[in-house]
């Protein structure tokens, strides 16, 4: 096959691309640009979107003997991307980047300029398993679920799978950086990426401020409507959140507050006692499926490494409903949820709204 | 050579075999070329025949030359070094065109930002051409003491500037007159005369990497942008390289004396990609000047509507033909082109095209082996352009 190997500068998709090579596939590595110059490429290695990233990505190719290319993307990430992640934090959601640009970019755009530059396959370094059972391709969770990353490939469907190669999905992550070692790959030591690659620094808030200014409004208890405190501007809050509301112990009670709510119209941060974010249900738009609609039983996932909870998933048109066994603890819309059956990957959908136990009470 | 076709001559040519004799032997030289002693003496003697060499064959007096560390230093020097010169009393003027190479329009740009140079753009005709008229009237729209840059000749579309009209122009309002001609010594000819600051490189005509020079009167003084030893009468300062030094002026000798006849035979060659590239793709639109005296004879630009021009220099990678979407860039990442944009394109146009160019070591072979991939690549890269635009 012709396999294009997305090359992110890390370690795993330095593996990944080896091992397509050894299985005898064609090979090109491709290296994404999607910091605007001078944007983050900053000296210093953050996992993503760096230059010493975009060169590392060059010497694992070089080592490889495949040949290299950096891909222009800068545009539509910042478009498609970094624009969508501030105006939903705008309009008080929490949305999730890295999931929009498998979305958007590496699965939608990348993949439509290899499959039409002739390339059979994009191959990443993804924790993740494709399984096919009669010319259906499946998304499965990793082997090692502590390294497992099938939720960020959640959004992705069939056409998109068939066409998605996950060489690591077998791993632990420990082997992968021993053979990056043993193939004397200069990223074997490389540390992992965990924040978004345009907020190399990780202060999501900040980064916000820049972008949308500040905008101060009152933060207010939930349950009395006293107001407690201030804040800069709503976007800089996400519901279940507890630090950094700039605020001790406010009621003299020594009981922790959390943020129960964002409100953009009125500008309000509201806060409250953590069983107010007790959730009963969940509703999402837009749903994707890795192979056609699948409801009833199942599991439901909302951030990355959270635990799975049981329910039941209902479909009306463009509208999900997910009805949980038990109440959930703190959900934000805008947050991405995937469904799983057992370890395979139903779908996912872009939470709405959630119905608390609270206000079911009420 | 890698096995291939090459046909990026514009990036970068193969050394000449004279000049890498030349280099392998002046390398062993022993001495720094400042030192007082005789080994010392012994390596300056090859750098002052090498600037003897270049200046006879330029017309120029051996102390115009001033060897830097390629064009790209050179651009710099005669930028910063001329503005800064003109602005020690009163406030100083660049006037650059829209098309020049990123190492003359990055050091205006930065003039601008950071020095407080007033800078003008002139802009180009759809042909890439500026015009001498422009040049006037913008000089006449305000007295100050102006530094004027064209490039000689366009390293992406080829286009030959009437670069003495345009000096004639400046001279006339007191400017002083820059050129950076990378790209047009060896390929078209040089005549200096009225060109205050011209810039050539040595790996463009078949001399190593690394080298390059500033020709520059004496009379015309210049703020130094690298300060040290004193070296290249205090304007550049740095050890000799006596071995690319003297490469680099036998590569510009021969590609000076073998200048007219290069130029026919290269031209011919192009003309014959040309005729073959647009009866293969109707639809593929020529760059630049008209294919004759003002553009230069191994150049050949292209659009290749709704096609990225990265998708295209992929495949013919693949296929063994190594071209370019413009000029070679550090990064990777192809910018659209800032040369097709001030000719008119879109975005998107100027990220369609590709750059072929010819040079000494070319053959019909290597046309063949492009004519061979690119109708193919076309077609492919058509559709991955439709696939990008959903």
């Amino acid at each position: 096959m012709k396999v294009l190997a997305a090359m992110s500068g890390g370690v795993d998709s330095s593996v990944a691309a080896a091992r397509m090579v050894d299985a005898g596939h064609e090979v090109t590595g491709v290296h994404l640009g999607l910091a605007r110059k001078s944007a983050t490429a900053v000296a210093g290695s953050r996992g993503c979107c760096t230059l010493d990233d975009a060169r590392d990505a060059r010497r694992v190719a070089d080592a490889l003997d495949i040949p290299f290319y950096v891909w222009d993307f800068a545009e539509r990430f910042s478009q498609d991307v970094m624009d969508d992640f501030i105006e939903q934090y705008q309009q008080g959601h929490t949305p999730n980047p890295c999931m929009r640009c498998n979305e958007r970019i590496k699965f939608a755009a990348v993949l439509d300029k290899a499959i039409a530059l002739g390339f059979d396959a994009v191959a990443t370094g993804h924790y993740a398993r494709r399984v096919d059972t009669g010319g259906v391709a499946h998304l499965y969770r990793a082997r090692d679920n502590a390294k497992d990353q099938s939720y960020v490939l959640g959004v992705l469907q069939q056409w998109q799978l068939r066409h998605s190669l996950f060489p690591l999905g077998e791993d632990v992550k420990d082997t992968v950086r021993e053979e990056a070692a043993a193939r004397g790959l200069l990223t074997a030591k490389k540390p992992d990426s965990h924040d978004i690659c345009f907020i190399p620094d990780g202060d999501t808030a900040g980064f916000l401020k820049g972008r949308l200014g500040s905008a101060p409004g009152p933060i207010v208890h939930a349950q009395t409507q006293q107001v407690l405190g201030a804040h800069d501007g709503t976007f800089g809050y996400t519901v279940g959140q507890r630090r950094g509301l700039g605020m001790h112990n406010p009621l003299g009670d020594g009981l922790p507050l959390y943020v129960i709510g964002t409100d953009p119209k009125s500008n309000t941060v509201t806060v409250g006692p953590p069983e107010l974010l007790d959730i009963l249900s969940i509703s999402g738009q837009g749903p994707t499926w890795a192979d056609g609609v699948e409801t009833g039983r199942m599991m439901a996932q909302v951030r990355a490494h959270a635990v799975p909870v049981p329910g039941v998933l209902s479909v009306d048109g463009d509208v999900v409903h997910f009805c949980l066994d038990s109440p959930f603890r703190a959900l934000a819309t805008g947050q991405t949820v995937v469904f799983y059956d057992q370890d395979r990957v139903v779908g996912s959908a872009t939470v709405t709204a959630t119905e608390r136990v609270a206000e079911s009470l009420a | 050579m890698s096995s291939g076709a090459y046909l990026d001559h514009a990036a970068t040519t193969p050394m000449v075999e004279q000049a890498r004799l030349k280099w392998l032997e002046s390398s062993q030289l022993v001495g720094n070329a400042s030192s007082l002693h005789n080994a010392g003496r012994n390596a300056r003697r090859v750098v002052e025949e090498a600037r003897e060499l270049i200046a006879g064959d330029l017309g120029v007096r051996p102390s115009a030359v001033i060897f830097t560390s390629g064009g790209t230093e050179a651009n710099n020097l005669a930028i910063k070094g001329a503005y800064w010169k003109l602005a020690e009393r009163d406030p100083a003027r660049v006037i650059c065109s829209t098309i020049e190479h990123h190492a003359v329009m990055d050091p205006v740009l930065w003039l601008g930002e950071h020095e407080g140079a007033n800078v003008q753009w002139c802009e180009v005709d759809g042909f890439g051409f500026v015009s001498p008229d422009r040049i006037g009237q913008m000089l006449a729209s305000q007295a100050m003491p102006t530094l004027v840059t064209v490039m000689w000749a366009n390293n992406e579309i080829g286009t030959v500037q009437p670069i003495h009209e345009i000096a004639e122009v400046a001279h006339a309002a007191g400017a002083l007159v820059h050129s950076d001609a990378v790209q047009a010594l060896g390929s078209i000819p040089i005549d200096l005369t009225g060109i205050d600051l011209a810039t050539i490189s040595g790996h463009k005509v078949g001399g190593p990497v690394g080298v390059g020079a500033l020709i520059a009167d004496p009379s015309i003084s210049l703020t130094p942008i690298v300060h040290g030893g004193g070296q290249e009468r205090d304007v550049r300062s740095g050890t000799f390289d006596p071995a690319g030094i003297a490469a680099f002026a036998v590569a510009v000798h021969q590609a000076i004396a073998d200048q007219p006849a290069h130029a026919r035979r290269v031209a011919a060659l192009r003309d014959e990609l040309v005729r073959r590239v647009q009866q293969a793709i109707p639809e593929a639109v020529l760059n630049g000047a008209p294919m004759g005296a003002n553009r230069l004879p191994g150049n050949a630009h292209f659009s290749f509507p709704e096609c990225e021009g990265d998708a295209l220099l992929m495949l013919l990678d693949a296929a063994g033909v190594y071209v370019s979407t413009g000029s070679a860039c550090t990064s990777g990442i192809p910018e659209p082109s800032h040369v097709l944009l001030a000719l008119g394109a879109s975005t998107h146009g100027a990220r369609s095209s590709l750059r072929f160019s010819l040079g000494r070591t070319s053959t019909l072979a290597d046309v063949e082996a492009l004519m061979a991939a690119l109708p193919a690549a076309v077609d492919r890269a058509r559709r991955a352009g439709s696939a990008v635009q959903r």
